[in-house]
């Protein structure tokens, strides 16, 4: 009962976490500037990262919470990078 | 997953309606960076995902392997803690770069930066008219 319960739940969210990563996909090839496809990086990473935590809860092993907590910093610091280019035309300066 | 026969079916369910609440945050807002129109229209979209969505299936993830393990397992905190501080800091540089561009540009879209400074120096001297007496 409470494996069906999980395996369903999880595995329904896993799909509605991947059609949000294929939406952004679609928004990062297509969208007309600069900003659109920095925006949807980070909103993909975001969902790869929630992606990872469900693995985990699937399989029981906290060994993916390392995993997400890696891809949260690395986007975050990856989406700063890039913003902070368009607007300088620099990273560092 | 044979791992979950020990887990209590309240635990279960706490785990499955969190999760899917917070998949379903995600994917709303996913939809949402699709069907909006300008960049500053879409720039709200995520934010569902980074907010309650991370935070939704943050927490299913301490019940369950709190339950799982019988004792307190709060290291996901951290993620929630992460993304709900780096999501605004993001998202306002990437907003400040976009304006900045469409200024550069000449967009008509946007305000120009005139028209924000007269702005600002109206209300300056309002509040200051009303101080003098």
């Amino acid at each position: 009962m409470t494996e069906a319960i999980l395996v369903w739940s999880v595995g329904i969210a896993q799909a509605m976490l991947v059609i949000a990563m294929a939406c952004n996909t679609y928004r990062l090839i297509r969208g007309p500037r600069a900003q659109d496809r920095v925006l949807c990086v980070d909103a993909l990473y975001v969902s790869a990262m929630l992606l990872v935590l469900t693995f985990g809860i699937r399989t029981g092993s906290s060994l993916y919470f390392e995993g997400a907590l890696v891809i949260a910093v690395i986007g975050f610091v990856s989406s700063v990078a890039l913003s902070k280019f368009l607007m300088r035309g620099e990273v560092i300066e | 997953m044979t791992h979950v026969e020990a887990l209590p079916t309240w635990a279960a369910l706490a785990t499955a309606v969190l999760v899917l609440i917070g998949a379903a945050l995600t994917l709303i807002g996913a939809i949402g960076t699709l069907r909006f129109g300008t960049f500053f229209e879409r720039v709200h979209a995520p934010t569902l995902g980074t907010s309650w969505g991370t935070g939704s299936i943050a927490l299913a993830s301490i019940i369950f392997f709190s339950v799982l393990e019988s004792r307190p397992v709060v290291h996901e905190v951290l993620i929630g803690v992460f993304i709900t501080v780096t999501t605004p800091v993001t998202l306002m540089l990437l907003a400040r770069a976009a304006l900045y561009r469409e200024r550069a540009e000449g967009s008509t879209r946007v305000p120009p930066h005139s028209v924000v400074r007269r702005a600002r120096h109206l209300g300056a001297g309002e509040e200051s008219g009303n101080d003098a007496p």
